[in-house]
This record gives structure tokens, C-alpha cells and sequence, in this order.
């Protein structure tokens, strides 16, 4: 009898074979942060061991240092094909999140990102966003197309329906394809668990009363009060929490539609 | 948020609500969150706290409104989806928007649902969306339905009210087929009969919304259907060959004999593929990504279907289904169309419409013959190359599909009937009937490639009466059975002389020659021969059927003369401008045979 992992994960792989099946030139985004490691194990699951997709990183210069060496070592030992993107001219001219932390975030994030996929002629991306994280991502499609601009038109997104997705477009489409899309935050935890994948240890505490819950920039990301130092601590903490997973992410509080700005630009 | 507070289960619900717009199912799904304590601290007062500084007055339904425009219009434009718990389980509510051109993404939300509220405002009454959506949940399959009769507060909680919707609605619903749950009267807005009984109605004597929706039912897993696994993918990326998909229905087990359809290949499982798994697994159930490898290497691709060898499923290019239509251009005949089904990506076109609907009304639109945005209808599709399906009343998940106009995704529709109309569907039906059914030899068909040092083939001669293929055949009989190849000729003059003396002018026009000639070459192609023909009796229609009966064996056509080959024929040919020099000729085709790996030669594993 399968319980609600093992469904998660099926419906993951299926997307994922969908998505490297139906498109060339795609690559996945590794945050470093815990769901999109969790989505590189599933690759490696949905693939047999292998991961025949590159894997972006967007390195704002402003990351957790940490991040940059587990993320290095990782990509040493499980053999992937790492490439990282970075916008050096926004940085060369100072950009910085006291310009804005909305301006930074499209500037160094959104931008570098848009920078890498024209480098490399990605025409589509694969991301572990998930609908729970917030209110534009609940609204999210598996599938969902941006124009050239990269841009998202929310009000207008293709139906979904039986697993039959949007893979055919005019040209100069790209994709985005979400496939943690139905997954919680406790749900990754479970899984991370389950599956004892090694995750980056920002997210336990080191004996000084606090964790990372969400991994991002240094300067815009807050650490919480915890004591969780295992997996298992997490998920229980998780499952008392009154306060949203993205608290500790100063952009998403800078203005009321924030994520909604950020994301129909093409932030991930 | 208390993400998993709540019970000990880790049972996950999808739940959809639908109904008309304004009906309050935004409404309806805060309320939810807020009285199961599912929102996170600080959502209500941040959300209280935008309507202060907007001027406007807070409504639950603001609390899932997280796109502007959403907010500025006061409709839900897209699906949402929302978390939360009751004692019982974890529900996911889909929130679908209710406005008449958003329907693809109320579709969206319906149709990975296990349940669904379908809300009626008690004031207004049944409107055109509560029928279009009733009729939409129908198509999807989704029949576990409960109505929730709205806003009782605006008609002062008269039971009159609610059992004249009640009686109008269940007239609706089971014209359709559907038996609704249950009929709740609730006030969203002022939370009456949603987590708690109201004291206002206490004429209800039925559940409150939460505990309706606990007594909904899981759906089952497919597994005691017969097995299916259309192909997703097949992986190299190592030495193993992986054939990727998911199961749809059934079980498989290691050994088991698999059948691809339409092309007919067959093998047994050898294993089943996990990574980073406690052990390997040794069976594989519906619901499940899986990946086999098979004791033979043939040759499969995305979109056939893998079944045991008793129970497959329908192959045909013709066949009934029910559609609704999303997209902005008229679903009309004479236009060609992508239909996705399974795995399965194929050109189809409407063969004709038998009956257009009005979906708000469920009238027949009379004489109309071509379906319109938000309409449903009965049509018969035609694809362009058979494909492999069940019925929709049989195995869901592979009698369902969508279809594309161009590049968008602008139909949804389910198959309801098949009968061969064709004579073609016909033979088909019969070849897989007799395929399912064939005693099999121990030996399988790539033991004896291997023994032979070839595969089994068909040959055909075609040209011009005269231009010498006759002796060509007997002369590439003759350098392959010199080689130590299994060849025969098999002309079809003496395929009639014996197994078709029988057969009477009458009969033989009615294509039984044909039909004979073929289950004889079939009988030869099983036994693993090279089978040489000459025969100019059968047209270029006919060798599509010869190639249907001997299917997944080859037919390969050597063309003799400077006439291009006629026909939509796209298997392996070759063509020569003539026969003059024999030994080149043969020479030639012999090695179109090696090119094409026909003949392998000995002792050469394929």
C-alpha cells in the first residue's frame, strides 16, 4: 500500500521523464536549498542514478558561504554538470539589497538567471517552487510557458488535466516546469527523512538556539529560533509552527504584492 | 499553521469547488481555513489590515485572493490551492474560478480531484454555471459530489428555499448519471453549518460541510484492473535499457509477458529499475513511476502501451467520445487537431458530430456541426495512425485525453464507445484477437534470430507485370538459403491452389484472398523465415493490410521499375529501376537486408 511519499513521488517522476522527454536545451535551478535538492534526488530516482540535465546555480555574490562549498562538494560527488550564473555587471555597479530589496532581487536573481538561460540557449527550466509556499505559487501550472521577455501571464495560464501538459509552443516560448508543485513544506522534510538525503546543515542548529528555515541571500535571509539539530526535530517542530516557511525572506514582506511583481518578471 | 496537527492519518484529500460565480466558493474556502485553524499566524489580521488600507471591507475570501487583479475584480481568475486539516485527514482544496471564461482552469482544478462542493447561492438560485459545472465534473469522472446551498443568511434560512434548489438541482444531476452526496445548507460568510451545526437551521438534518467531507471516500488504486503501462520514455545511459512509465492499472511482476500494443512486440519482464531503493523492487502497481527492462531487445518507443498478454487494450484510429471545448476557435470539422492520449501524440480529425450541447442547459443544439468555447459534445475522431485506448467506463486513465489546436491545450474529452466501422478496424480487431489468443512456443522469436542469423521478414516484389520479379525472387531465395539463411517463396498463386480452393468468385472480392495469404506468411514469419513473395494480386491498399496481419514481423517492398511507390506506405522499401543485371539486383537487395539488419548474420546477437 502506498502512502502519501511514495504518491508525491510518483507524480514528481512522472513530470520530470515528461519534461526531459518533451524538451531539449532544459535545466534544472539548484537553490542549494532543501527542495531543490530534494528535486535533484528525484531526478537521480526518475533517471536510475543519472542526471542528464544541467543544473543552474545563480550565484548573487550575497549567498550564505556555506551554501558555495556544500554546493561544490556536491556536485563533485554526485558527478553533475554545474553551471553557474551570475550578473556581474549589476554587481560591478553595486547592486546591493539597500537599493531596494525587490530591485536587488530582479537584478541579481531574476536577471542573472535570465542571463544564464541566453547564454546557454535554455528554453526551459525545471524549479522546486511549491504551491504552499505562497499565494502566486498556489497558482502556479506543472507547465507553465513565459514569453521571450521571460515573462508570466498569470491571467491567462493553459489548462492542466490528467497529466496532459502544455508541450508544444510558438517559438521564442520558454518553459518553466514545477514539479515539487504539490509537495509541503513538512511534506519535503518527510521525504528528506525517508530518503536520508544530505541536506545542506544551515537548516539545523548548531547550539546556539537557531536555524535556517528558508535559504537565500545573507543579508535578506533571517535565521528562526529553534533548537532542531536532526531531521526528525524539524518535522516535529514543522508540524507545531504557526508561522509561514517564507517569514524569514525580507522581500516577500517589502510590499503587498511583492511575489506577484517579482514572479510575473520571471523570478523564480 | 498547524501543518499536520491534527490525526495521526497522513491521508491527503483533493477536493474541488465549483458553482456559478459569486456563489461565494472563495468565501466557502476561507471560512474553512479559518475554522479549522489552518491559517498561519498573522494572515488574518495582515489581510484585514490590506482591506483598512484599500477601504475595503475584509472578506474571507480575500484571504486566498493573492493576485491583484483578483483582488481588484473581486472574482477568482485562477485555480488556487489550499491546505488544511481536519481530525480525520489533510485536505488540498482546489478553489476554481466560477466565471464562464475561466473554465479551463476550473477544469484544471476539477480534474485531479477526488471530490468535489459544488456551491448554489440560495438567493439566486441554479444558474448557468451551476449546470455547465455539474455537466463538467460528470465528463471528468468525478462523481463524488456534495451541493452546498449558499448564503442562507440572505433568504432568512427558509427550508422552502433551500428544497426548491434542492429538487431543481437533483433533477439536473441525475438526468446526467450523477447521485449527489448530499445537499447542505450553509452561510459561508457567517459561518453556519460549515465546521459546526447551525443553530439557525436546525430543519437540517444532515452533516456540516467538514463533516461531509470526511465521510467522502479515498479513491482506490487501480490495481485490479487489467495491467497498463503506456510508455513514457526509454533510457540508455547506462548498459541497461530502461522502458520508463507509469502504471495506469493493474499489477506486473518480474517474468510477467508484456505486450506492447499497436505494435504487437512481446517479452518478458526481467527487471524492474529503482534507484536508492532498500531493496529491488519485485512488482509494480498502479499509481507507480516504474522503469523494466525486458529478456529481449525490441525495439519499443513513447506511446505504446504494455499490457499482459490476456487482456490488452483497444487499438483503432476510429472511435466515440464526448469532448467539452476550451479554446477561442471553433472545434470544427475539416481542421486537423492533436489528440493526447496516454503517452500517445497524434494528428485526429472529427469524423462527425453526433450530438453538440449546450452545456449550461444541457439542450441539443440541432444541426449545428461544430462546437463552440464552454459547449460539450458526442463526435466520432478519426487519428491518423491507430493508437491504443480502453473506454473510459472500463480504465479511466487510459480512456481519457486532451486535445490540442495548434499549440494549446483546448479540449478534454473521455471515449465512450468503440466498434470497428472499417473494414480495416475490422481486420485489426481480428489480428489482435488472434494475437492475444496464440499459443506460444517456448522459443522466442529472438532465440531464433539468433540460431538464424536473421530476423524474420517479409520480402514483397512490386512493379510492373513483366519487368522480371518473378526470377528475381527465386534468385534472392537462392543466395540467402546459400548462405544458411531460412528463405522460402511464398508466391500467392499457390497460397490459392491449396488453403484458398475452397473459396468462391464471391468471397475472393471480398478481400479473404488476402486475408489468407497473409495468416499463411504469418505462420511462416513466426517460425522465424525470410519469406519471399512476388505476388501482383493485392493493390498497395492491400499491403498495409498484409503488413497489419504480419505486424511486428516487417514487410519490406523492393520496387522494380522508375515508378515512385504509390501510397502512404512508410515502412522499409527499395526501389530499382529494373531487373536487367540479376546478380547485381539480388546483390543489392542483399545488402539492403544487412543494411537494415534483416540478416545479421550468424551467431550475432541483434
Amino acid at each position: 500500500m502506498a502512502d502519501h511519499l511514495d504518491a508525491l513521488e510518483n507524480q514528481s517522476i512522472f513530470i520530470l521523464r515528461e519534461a526531459y522527454k518533451k524538451f531539449k536545451n532544459l535545466a534544472m535551478l539548484w537553490s542549494i536549498g532543501k527542495d531543490s535538492t530534494v528535486m535533484l534526488w528525484l531526478a537521480r530516482k526518475a533517471f536510475f542514478g543519472s542526471v542528464p540535465l544541467p543544473l543552474v546555480h545563480i550565484d548573487t555574490s550575497y549567498k550564505i558561504p556555506q551554501m558555495i562549498e556544500y554546493r561544490d562538494q556536491k556536485a563533485k560527488e554526485w558527478g553533475l554538470n554545474l553551471v553557474v550564473g551570475q550578473n556581474k555587471k549589476a554587481l560591478d555597479e553595486g547592486m546591493n539589497h539597500e537599493m531596494g530589496r525587490i530591485v536587488c532581487c530582479e537584478a541579481l536573481k531574476t536577471n542573472g538567471l535570465t542571463a544564464v538561460m541566453e547564454d546557454k540557449n535554455y528554453t526551459g527550466l525545471i524549479l522546486g517552487i511549491r504551491r504552499d509556499e505562497e499565494g502566486t505559487r498556489a497558482k502556479e501550472r506543472y507547465f507553465s510557458p513565459r514569453d521571450k521577455n521571460f515573462e508570466w501571464n498569470f491571467k491567462d495560464q493553459p489548462p492542466e488535466l490528467w497529466d496532459q501538459f502544455k508541450t508544444t509552443f510558438a517559438e521564442g516560448t520558454h518553459i518553466r516546469i514545477h514539479p515539487l508543485l504539490h509537495w509541503t513544506e513538512l511534506n519535503v522534510w518527510e521525504y528528506i527523512e525517508r530518503e536520508k538525503i544530505p541536506i545542506i546543515d544551515l537548516y539545523f542548529d548548531k547550539g546556539e538556539g537557531k536555524r535556517y528555515r528558508s535559504l537565500g541571500c545573507a543579508p535578506c535571509t533571517g535565521s528562526i529560533e529553534s533548537t532542531a539539530t536532526t531531521v526528525p526535530e524539524i518535522i516535529e517542530e514543522l508540524r507545531n509552527v504557526t508561522t509561514s516557511e517564507r517569514s524569514g525572506r525580507a522581500q516577500d514582506q517589502e510590499d503587498t504584492y511583492a511575489m506577484q511583481k517579482l514572479r510575473a518578471k520571471g523570478y523564480m | 499553521m498547524k501543518q499536520n496537527g491534527g490525526g495521526p492519518s497522513q491521508e491527503l484529500m483533493r477536493l474541488v469547488i465549483v458553482g456559478h460565480v459569486d456563489h461565494g466558493k472563495s468565501t466557502l474556502v476561507g471560512r474553512l481555513l479559518s475554522d479549522t485553524g489552518s491559517l498561519p499566524e498573522g494572515k488574518l489580521q495582515f489581510t484585514k489590515d490590506i482591506c483598512d488600507r484599500q477601504g475595503k471591507v475584509f472578506e474571507f475570501a480575500f484571504l486566498l485572493d493573492a493576485l491583484e487583479e483578483e483582488q481588484d475584480q473581486g472574482i477568482t481568475i485562477d485555480t488556487s490551492q489550499i491546505f488544511f486539516h481536519t481530525d480525520k485527514r489533510h485536505y488540498v482544496i482546489i478553489d476554481a474560478p466560477g466565471h464562464k471564461e475561466f473554465l479551463k482552469n476550473m477544469v484544471t482544478g476539477a480534474a485531479s480531484a477526488e471530490g468535489a462542493l459544488l456551491l448554489i447561492d440560495a438567493y439566486e438560485g441554479v444558474q448557468e454555471q451551476s449546470r455547465r459545472h455539474g455537466y463538467i465534473l460528470k465528463l471528468l469522472g468525478l462523481t463524488q459530489v456534495a451541493v452546498v446551498v449558499n448564503k442562507m443568511d440572505l433568504v432568512d434560512y427558509d427550508p422552502e428555499v433551500f428544497y426548491k434548489i434542492k429538487t431543481e438541482y437533483t433533477e439536473f444531476l441525475t438526468s446526467m448519471g450523477i447521485e449527489p452526496r448530499m445537499f447542505i445548507p450553509v452561510a459561508a460568510k457567517v459561518g453556519e453549518n460549515i465546521a459546526t451545526p447551525s443553530e439557525k437551521m436546525k430543519w437540517h438534518e444532515g452533516p456540516t460541510v467538514l463533516e461531509m467531507l470526511d465521510q467522502f471516500e479515498k479513491q482506490k488504486p487501480k490495481d485490479h484492473l487489467p495491467f497498463r503501462l503506456p510508455v513514457q520514455d526509454v533510457y540508455k545511459f547506462d548498459e541497461r535499457r530502461i522502458i520508463a512509465g507509469r502504471v495506469e492499472s493493474g499489477t506486473l511482476n518480474i517474468g510477467d509477458e508484456v505486450v506492447f500494443s499497436p505494435s504487437l512486440k512481446r517479452a518478458r519482464v526481467k527487471t524492474i529499475e529503482a534507484w536508492s531503493v532498500p531493496e529491488q523492487p519485485k512488482i509494480a502497481t498502479a499509481t507507480q513511476s516504474v522503469g523494466i527492462t525486458l529478456d529481449e531487445q525490441i525495439f519499443v518507443e513513447r506511446g505504446e502501451v504494455a499490457s499482459l498478454s490476456e487482456e490488452g487494450p483497444i487499438v483503432s484510429t476510429t472511435f466515440d467520445v464526448n469532448v467539452f471545448w476550451m479554446g477561442s476557435r471553433h472545434f470544427e470539422k475539416g481542421r486537423e487537431y492533436t489528440i493526447k492520449l496516454t503517452t500517445e501524440e497524434v494528428e485526429c480529425e472529427i469524423v462527425e458530430f453526433k450530438k453538440v450541447i449546450d452545456a449550461s442547459t444541457l439542450e441539443p443544439l440541432e444541426g449545428q456541426d461544430y462546437l463552440v468555447k464552454n459547449d460539450v459534445a458526442e463526435v466520432t475522431l478519426r487519428t491518423k495512425r491507430p493508437i491504443a485506448f480502453d473506454l473510459f467506463g472500463t480504465i479511466p486513465e487510459t480512456g481519457r485525453f486532451v486535445i490540442v489546436d495548434e499549440y494549446d491545450v483546448c479540449g478534454g474529452g473521455i471515449v465512450t464507445t468503440y466498434s470497428a466501422s472499417t473494414d480495416k478496424d475490422k481486420l485489426r480487431d481480428e489480428v489482435r484477437n488472434r494475437d492475444f489468443n496464440w499459443v506460444k512456443s517456448n522459443i522466442s522469436s529472438s532465440e531464433r534470430a539468433y540460431r538464424n542469423g536473421h530476423q524474420a521478414a517479409l520480402v514483397l516484389f512490386v512493379g510492373e507485370s513483366g519487368v522480371g520479379k518473378a526470377k528475381l525472387a527465386k534468385s534472392l531465395e537462392e543466395k540467402i538459403f546459400k548462405d544458411n539463411f531460412q528463405s522460402y517463396l511464398l508466391d500467392g498463386r499457390n497460397v490459392r491452389l491449396g488453403v484458398g480452393a475452397d473459396l468462391e468468385e464471391e468471397k475472393s472480392r471480398e478481400g479473404e484472398p488476402l486475408r489468407r495469404f497473409g495468416e499463411v506468411a504469418r505462420l511462416f514469419l513466426d517460425a522465424g523465415h525470410i519469406l519471399i513473395s512476388t505476388t501482383n494480386v493485392f493493390n498497395q491498399e492491400d499491403h498495409s493490410d498484409i503488413e497489419l496481419i504480419i505486424d511486428p514481423c516487417p514487410l519490406i517492398e523492393i520496387h522494380i521499375g522508375d515508378k515512385a511507390p504509390s501510397g502512404d506506405f512508410d515502412g522499409m522499401s527499395l526501389t530499382l529501376s529494373d531487373a536487367k543485371n540479376e546478380k547485381e539486383a539480388v546483390n543489392k537487395i542483399y545488402s539492403y537486408l544487412k543494411e537494415k539488419k534483416i540478416l545479421t548474420g550468424h551467431n550475432y546477437s541483434i
